[in-house]
């Protein structure tokens, strides 16, 4: 058995996701260990479905995480959370930002979103976690941060030092906005 | 060591710079453009982009000609317009090293066809090189350089979407501290294609291959990986990666040079095994040339030749373990990419449609126009197509019908391809509309300078194409300067050189959105008042991200985070619901 851990981060263009997986996978380098990141840009910058794949252990060769093994489904919108439940391990676990994008379709009022998506996550995926990311990354002081927050969330639940987790940021944020997200990856760790 | 983590575009850039480099030249494509933006951080490199594929690589071509190294990269599909200089400089070799980087796209996540690269391998007779991560990507980069000039040949680089946009740990290494000027050197015998060289070029091409093949079996990075010795399995590039996966105690022969094969590495590997797989995504090209040696194998018999490979793939393509695949039911509503807000193209394909214009389109963010509820766009091929594909449709077509064809282009698109489409159509008389839609950037693949822009690759001012007067020059009568936030006129102009049995060409000349310089002046966001908005959803029909329609109260909202002001969507309500937020 392999001991590799597969993180799928998903949502939509512009939400910070790219980011995201940057400080995960920078995270992973500093603890030492392989680490392998994939993402599907492209097209999907312009509000399309966004998807990032990490893989981490003692040796990762694929970057595509295998169909049906993903560990944590890190999603930053309800609806793209959905699409990817398939990929989970059965025992796995959903962090979930509390958040929904409408699609074209249905700004424009010709399909309905789909309903009751935190219930039905957490249904399937009993050990998953779904974080009011706008509310906390606004009580940090910037609406922006909602990334931030959600890598807090996240953190807890992995296995490596919050230095690590801070010293990451320090490398990946710029100065000026270093403060707000600092605060904003703290609120995310409370999350619980 | 340190190591950082970098994609396969930023490796190979890394790779070109230890290599000591001294040009590269690219035209941006989907998944190469990073590589020229990562190479622009190493100042020792002149780094450029070009109008089209083609002059990149004849811009490389001379800087190798006079001694440099170069590095020439684009999208597979930009391989089929480079193809005419690659196929005779195949046959001239080089000064300094050459190298090509294709980046193809299995699965085709931002391309129009999934073609493999690798037959441009064979068909022109230039050594390939595949890496399988990030730090191969770097190293086959730098080895790359020094087979060229060992062997005197350009060569080709591999990469895959999955290579390209992964990212990996890498080591890195230092630039030679000295590179020679390069110098002239008059070589013609090596140097002009005239039938009487090139017949003796020919012949060393063809040793030449020889020699890499036999070279090639002795080489570390074709390497044999010992398992449990029960099967072998033949692979490369991102294909090794997902066999470690899911045959994790396979003996696997990794090529990492797929043109010209190991052929005697090859026949001693495949002797071992009673089943041989070949892994390999897209075509059969591996397979088929392990096959013409006489060696039986597994391969595209059960993989399928068409999409990416994954790990889950295979192990139901080769052995029928169900894998599961993401949620694709109706019940999701999909996520397609969308114009931006405020995007100067949604006026125009909103005014095609209401004018019913047959679009002969092209490749950039308009080929978005072709999303419902724009839905304005019906044919797409290539860059450059649709200024040709109007000609073509309006020599067949009734008076009637060829005056409803109206070919649409973007700037960038315009100067790779389209230009010639252009002369064409003035020349043989063709009665077809162009718009060009000049928004000073190649967009569609995240806004990189080109001749319009009036920038280059590293945001050095640059002379701006006139495009105007380049219509003008090639004998354009009727050229129309048209702001597309302005339907009506938009609609006006559009029907009016609809009619017109001449050639005429509209040039839009509003910015792309993204651009930060080319928008200083920013216009606050709309909001609709809702004692106006009658719940009739004319907004809707301009697909602006920025407008949602609220099913419950039967009203239009738009998100003014978003919302850019252009005001398209003000003009098409009947009811004048759109008004401008206040301070
Ligand atoms: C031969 C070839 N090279 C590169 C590409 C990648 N590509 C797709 S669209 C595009 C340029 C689009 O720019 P422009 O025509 O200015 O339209 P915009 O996206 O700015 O609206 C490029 C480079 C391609 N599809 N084919
Ligand atoms: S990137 Fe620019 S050209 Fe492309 S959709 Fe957005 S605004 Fe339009
Ligand atoms: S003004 Fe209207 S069309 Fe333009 S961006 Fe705002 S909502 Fe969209």
């Amino acid at each position: 058995m392999s001991d590799v851990k597969n993180i799928l981060l998903a949502g939509v263009g512009g939400q910070g996701i790219l980011l995201a997986s940057e400080v995960l996978s920078e995270v992973v380098l500093m603890a030492g260990l392989d680490v392998k990141k994939n993402e599907i840009h492209g097209m999907s910058q312009r509000g399309g479905s966004v998807v990032s794949h990490v893989r981490y252990g003692k040796k990762v060769f694929s970057s595509i995480i295998p169909e049906g093994d993903v560990d944590i489904l890190f999603s930053f919108e309800l609806l793209e959370a959905c699409r990817y439940l398939p990929l989970m391990r059965k025992n796995g676990r959903v962090i979930a930002n509390n958040w929904q994008i409408s699609p074209p379709s249905v700004a424009r009022g010709v399909q309905a979103y789909p309903e009751k998506l935190p219930e039905k996550i957490c249904e399937m995926y009993p050990e998953s976690l779904i974080v009011d990311g706008l509310e906390l990354a606004l009580a940090a002081g910037n609406p922006k941060t909602v990334n931030t927050v959600l890598l807090g969330a996240l953190s807890n639940k992995l296995e490596f030092k919050k230095e690590m987790w801070l010293e990451a940021l320090e490398k990946m944020i710029p100065a000026r906005l270093l403060d707000v997200n600092l605060n904003a990856f703290e609120s995310g760790c409370q999350v619980c | 060591m340190k190591k950082v983590l970098l994609s396969g575009n930023e490796a190979i850039a890394r790779g070109t710079y230890e290599a000591g480099a001294l040009v590269a030249c690219a035209y941006p494509g989907t998944p190469s453009t990073e590589i020229l933006e990562n190479i622009t951080q190493y100042k020792e490199i002149d780094a450029s982009w070009a109008p089209n594929e083609k002059v990149a690589l004849e811009v490389g071509i001379g800087a190798c000609f006079g001694g440099a190294r170069a590095l020439v990269t684009m999208k597979h599909v930009g391989v089929n317009v480079a193809a005419d200089p690659l196929f005779t400089l195949a046959y001239t070799g080089v000064r300094g090293g050459l190298v090509l980087v294709t980046a193809d796209d299995p699965e085709l996540h931002s391309s129009q066809n999934e073609q493999d690269n690798r037959n441009f391998a064979k068909f022109a007779k230039v050594p390939m090189l595949e890496p399988a991560d990030s730090q191969e990507a770097l190293e086959y980069t730098k080895l790359a350089f020094e087979i060229s000039e060992k062997f005197d040949t350009p060569v080709m680089l591999r990469s895959t979407t999955r290579i390209s946009h992964s990212k990996s740990a890498v080591v890195l290494g230092k630039r030679p501290s000295e590179i020679p000027q390069p110098k002239l050197e008059r070589n013609p015998a090596k140097l002009v294609m005239l039938p009487g060289n090139a017949r003796k070029r020919h012949l060393i091409v063809e040793q030449r291959t020889l020699d890499l093949e036999e070279w090639g079996c002795s080489q570390p990075f074709n390497t044999i990986e010992k398992g449990d010795g029960k099967i072998g399995v033949i692979t490369s590039g991102v294909s090794y990666q997902y066999v470690k996966e899911t045959l994790p105690d396979a003996d696997v022969l990794k090529l990492g040079m797929v043109y010209p094969l190991p052929k005697q590495l090859i026949r001693d590997f495949a002797a071992k095994y009673d089943t041989l797989y070949v892994i390999e995504e897209l075509d059969p090209f591996i397979e088929e040339q392990v096959r013409a040696m006489g060696i039986e194998v597994i391969g595209k018999d059960k993989l399928s030749i068409c999409g990416e490979l994954t790990p889950g793939r295979i192990k139901f393509q080769l052995f029928g373990e169900e894998a599961p695949a993401e949620d694709t039911s109706e019940e999701l509503p999909p996520r397609p990419p969308n114009m931006c807000p405020g995007c100067p193209h949604r006026g125009v394909f909103y005014e095609l449609k209401k004018a019913k214009a047959f679009v002969t389109g092209d490749i950039g963010c308009y080929t978005l126009g072709f999303m419902p509820p724009l839905s304005a766009m019906d044919t797409c091929i290539c860059m450059g197509a649709s200024v040709g594909m109007a000609t073509g449709m309006t020599k067949v077509l009734s008076e009637e019908e060829q005056r409803k064809v109206v070919a649409v282009i973007g700037d960038s698109t315009f100067l790779h391809t389209g230009v010639n489409g252009l002369m064409d159509m003035v020349y043989n008389k063709s009665k077809a509309t162009l718009i060009i839609l000049d928004n000073r950037i190649t967009a569609m693949t995240g806004r990189q300078e080109n001749p319009t822009s009036g920038y280059q690759l590293n945001e050095m001012e640059a002379p701006r194409v006139d495009m105007e007067q380049l219509c003008r020059a090639v004998g354009v009568k009727h050229v129309t300067i048209l702001d597309p936030y302005d339907l009506e006129m938009t609609g006006k102009v559009i029907r009016a050189e609809m009619a017109r049995p001449e050639v005429s060409v509209i040039i839009t000349t509003k910015p792309c959105m993204l651009v930060p310089r080319d928008n200083q002046n920013p216009r606050p966001p709309l909001f609709v008042d809702h004692d106006k908005c009658t719940g009739c959803r004319a907004c809707l029909q301009i697909g602006c991200p920025a407008i949602t329609f609220d099913v419950e109260n039967k009203k239009a909202i738009v998100d003014k985070i978003i919302c850019t002001g252009c005001k398209v969507c003000q003009q098409t309500c009947g009811f004048d619901a759109f008004q401008e937020c206040g301070e």
